[in-house]
């Protein structure tokens, strides 16, 4: 039987996936790897999937998420919470609970994401950015006030209340602390697997060209029959529930996390791997997320200078890599190669 | 000319009573579209003005008239891209009234673009299967999971996308990107993808602009031989009197917004009105 | 109700150093078609450049503010010129990274330069405050200037856009910046007259902001400017008025808030009512709606 162009791809891709797990797997557990690096594993992968993620809704619907890191913490918290009380329900397999903690980080981002999509894919542009930046904020402020305790099975919540019966799961502004980490790389890099299932699978569909239809021309897209507003949020929604997933994962990877750690920056960090690797090429996004997440760790000898160079780094590289004269010049040194980059840049 | 264009150039024309163009053997169908006093205001100005159609089951049409005379603005209005402000547009019978785009595609309706709107970074067959959307689906976790739903619905779109490709014999091409076809391919493209959502109307904006001669003479057979296969109604504007004439069985000339003629194309050729229109008052004396 | 008036008054105050920002973000949309995100990080830097002058140098505070806005100006240009410049006809996204770039490289540059220890802003305009209701009310001199200020420049923008050359040269590049070119103006000098002055008014928001919130960071520009990017997106980016009108109303909308409803949701409270305008006035409350032509 003759397979699928994007069948073969799909294979190569978790091909190469499943090698760098297996790689890095035996390096820490023959012990190879550095500890500060074996520290950094579950944060890759979970950047990861945050890049993946935006990139469906940047690179492949075309729209400007500035709000990203946002949909993460409702997966954080909710995650956390969500094991909390799985344990105290007798779910005491903490594989099974880790699972089923990411997938209720994922159902609530999820429905955050409905709830969000649908004032914000009436907009258009920058407006749309704005209001995703907003939204990322507004979620920032709102955690900070929120109270989780727990007594027995009965979860208890208070708004801008820290007074409330049981042990304290979130406590406002200080965050979720002590909480039992039970994520695993292992588990991180089946997240990976799942997010590269869904987003490439997706992408070759049919809700995935219309999806991108209505990012290239959204006039002929509504021509052709496409619900544009529903193909959009199908995107969004996609990403906000990967992105609640990987935040399940990060929260229960950390001793304390708390709301302010997904402002803004964090939200820019993400738009920042998926635009270095490529906007609308997942592999890019990989690539770049991986990479940009150990950077800082090995740069750890230049301590104070660290975020200078990222910066300086960052302008060049997006220098170099559009404006016509240097990209042309750049051309000339290194002879042509596959137009991945390109391919992505028509996007936006 | 082929023969099949001869022939219909030769068609008797019968006007209806009260609208003017219908082909003789639409008379007794319910026609595909009726517009009654369609118009639209942009700040005021009416850029369309009491506009009243009846395009019969099979019939060609053609819009014509000057530059800005608002004729791609009336294909925004029946597309329901722009939301009239005047009068109303049936669509088989069923009212447009507050409907979009995607509802009145939906209903029947199907145009291409007077400024080429192709998904340029995709390929000629992704196109045509994005007009196929709502012909041939499955569900989106049908997709991400690749359950038999998706094997079945992809290779029914192929197939489907081929043998429509394949009218303008561009099967070949299935797989080159569609940005960087010719011109003329691109133009082609749109009429494919738009037949692919399965219309009862097929709008056409300015189809033969660009295209050489040789083009414009195959284009006019094609369009003939899409209305024959397909059973559809078909309106063009088009500047290309010779496609025009050649083409259409009824006509409608539009001038500021408002219709100045309606006839067939023998009635249009040798109306006063219409060569004003083009062409300039006559100088006194 | 004295209060209330406080803390209306205060919230006027707040809102006129964001609408100062605005005006910078707006300008340079409206010309430039781009999100400045290192606007909030020029503001920033005026600040530190101005606590220096009064600090070290001993200038008094208003040749300290000429100073910052020197130097703001300067800088400004030199962004605008390496950084942005050659990305003219890049993608919006590609312009946007690099708009951040800048925001850290500012950033981390003033880390060096003077630490993350704050500094505390000295009250340079403090020559004494009004007393209203027996005391009850008290303004401060800085609140006063900041309002005075604001009101000097939205007066002075409006007349240079509309009276002068260059004003208008800087309206025709907004609205078609290739007609423009063909009319002979000279667009690339015009978009960094453009950034001049929002960097100049940067700097001159970032001594008001200081003077009335006295704790000076590497990141203190980066809040007050993305609350005035909302404020200016509020009132219909790329509107001068509208710039002034929506910072005016996000400071009141914000202290207010802080006040009657919760001190940790004023910020999240500014956000919502962003929103809920955009909902009903997608382009802001004086943007000009855009419709694509098909």
């Amino acid at each position: 039987m003759k397979l699928k162009k994007s069948t073969i791809n799909n294979i190569i891709s978790f091909g190469i996936v499943i090698i760098a797990f297996i790689i890095c797997q035996t390096m820490i557990s023959t012990g190879v790897m550095k500890r500060s690096l074996k520290g950094q594993m579950i944060p890759i992968c979970v950047y990861i999937v945050m890049a993946v993620s935006l990139n469906l809704v940047v690179g492949i619907s075309g729209e400007l998420s500035l709000g990203h890191a946002g949909f993460m913490s409702i997966g954080v918290f909710s995650g956390i919470i969500g094991s909390a009380w799985l344990e105290a329900i007798g779910v005491t397999n903490e594989v099974v609970r880790l699972f089923m903690s990411m997938i209720i980080g994922g159902v609530f981002a999820g429905i955050f994401g409905v709830l969000i999509g649908i004032p914000v894919l009436r907009l258009r542009g920058d407006y749309l950015a704005i209001v995703t930046l907003a939204f990322g904020e507004i979620i920032r402020n709102v955690l900070n006030c929120l109270y989780f305790s727990l007594e027995g099975t009965k979860l208890h919540v208070s708004f801008n209340n820290p007074s409330i019966p049981g042990t304290i799961l979130v406590n406002g502004p200080n965050g979720a602390k002590d909480v039992s980490k039970i994520a695993t790389f292992p588990a991180g890099f089946v997240l990976i697997l799942f997010t590269l299932v869904v987003v490439m699978n997706l992408i070759n569909s049919r809700s995935g060209r219309a999806i991108m239809a209505a990012r290239d021309n959204r006039i002929a897209a509504e021509a052709m029959g496409i619900n544009v507003t529903k193909y959009k949020m199908m995107a969004f929604v996609t990403a906000a529930v990967l992105a609640g997933m990987a935040g399940a994962l990060y929260g229960l990877s950390m001793a304390t996390v708390t709301a302010a750690k997904f402002k803004f920056d964090t939200s820019i960090l993400v738009l920042v791997f998926v635009v270095l690797g490529g906007i609308g090429n997942i592999w890019g996004s990989i690539i770049a997320a991986a990479l940009l997440t150990v950077l800082p760790e090995l740069l750890r000898a230049f301590a104070d200078y660290r975020m200078l160079i990222y910066a300086i780094v960052l302008i060049l590289v997006m220098l170099v890599t559009n404006n016509p004269t240097m990209r042309a010049l750049l051309s000339k040194l290194i002879p042509r190669r596959g137009g991945a980059q390109s391919k992505g840049g028509a996007a936006l | 000319m082929s023969e099949t264009v001869k022939r219909r150039q030769n068609t008797k024309m019968v006007p209806a009573p009260s609208q003017g163009i219908i082909p003789e053997r639409d008379l007794y169908v319910s026609p595909v579209l009726e517009a009654r006093h369609l118009g639209i205001e942009f700040g005021g100005l009416k850029a369309v003005d009491d506009f009243n159609l009846v395009i019969g089951k099979t019939e060609i049409a053609g819009l014509i008239g000057p530059n800005g005379a608002g004729k791609t603005t009336v294909f925004n209005l029946l597309t329901k891209v722009y939301q009239p402000t005047m009068g109303s547009i049936m669509l088989n019978g069923h009212d447009l009234h507050g409907m979009n785009t995607v509802q009145a595609n939906k209903l029947g309706i199907a145009r291409t673009f007077q400024n080429i709107r192709l998904f340029d970074n995709m390929t000629v067959e992704d196109n045509v299967r994005i007009g196929l959307h709502n012909q041939i689906s499955y569900g989106m976790f049908t997709g991400i999971f690749r359950l038999p739903g998706y094997w079945k619905g992809e290779k029914a779109q192929h197939e489907k996308a081929l043998e429509l490709l394949s009218i303008f014999d561009m099967q070949d091409l299935a797989k080159v990107q569609a940005g960087s076809l010719p011109y003329g391919a691109q133009r082609r493209l749109e009429i494919v993808r738009a037949l692919a959502t399965n219309p009862s109307l097929l709008l056409l904006d300015e189809p033969a602009a660009g295209m050489n001669p040789h083009e414009t003479e195959e284009l006019m057979n094609n369009i003939a031989k899409i209305r024959d296969q397909f059973q559809i109604a078909i309106m063009l504007i088009e500047h290309d009197m010779n496609l025009v004439m050649g083409v259409c069985e009824g006509i409608c000339v539009l001038n500021y917004g408002r219709i100045i003629a309606k006839g067939t194309p023998d009635e249009i050729q040798s109306n006063p009105t219409v060569i004003e229109a083009y062409l300039g008052k006559k100088k006194e004396g | 109700m004295v209060s209330f008036l406080r803390f209306f008054i205060n919230g006027i105050s707040l809102g006129s150093v964001y609408a100062i920002i605005a005006l910078g973000y707006t300008m340079v949309y409206g010309i430039a078609k781009m999100l400045n995100f290192a606007h909030g990080d020029v503001i920033m830097v005026g600040a530190y450049i101005a606590f220096c002058a009064m600090s070290y140098l001993n200038l008094p505070p208003l040749l300290a503010v000429l100073c910052a806005m020197v130097v703001c100006t300067c800088l400004g240009v030199v962004i605008e010129g390496l950084a942005y410049r050659p990305l003219r006809q890049a993608a919006k996204l590609a312009v946007l990274i690099t708009a951040i770039g800048v925001s850290y490289l500012l950033q981390n540059t003033a880390l060096l330069i003077w630490s993350s220890n704050p500094k505390v802003f000295p009250s340079v305009f403090n020559v004494g405050q009004i007393r209203l209701f027996d005391g009850n009310l008290v303004i401060s001199s800085e609140t006063i200037l900041t309002i005075v200020a604001n009101i000097v420049i939205m007066i002075a923008l409006t007349l240079f856009t509309s009276r002068t050359k260059m004003g208008k040269a800087m309206r025709a590049v907004s609205e078609d910046r290739g007609a423009a070119e063909l009319m002979g103006i000279n667009v690339n000098r015009t978009i960094s007259l453009t950034f001049a002055i929002g960097s100049a008014l940067a700097a001159i928001a970032g001594v008001l902001l200081c003077s009335s919130y006295p704790t000076l960071q590497p990141t203190t520009g980066s809040m007050p400017g993305i609350k005035a990017f909302t404020a200016a997106v509020f009132g219909g980016i790329g509107s001068i008025p509208g710039a002034m009108i929506g910072g005016l109303l996000l400071g009141i909308i914000e202290i207010l808030g802080k006040a009657y409803i919760s001190t940790e949701l004023g910020d999240a409270l500014v956000f919502a009512v962003l929103i809920v305008v955009l909902l009903f006035k997608p382009a802001g409350l004086l943007g000009k709606p855009i419709r694509e032509k098909v």
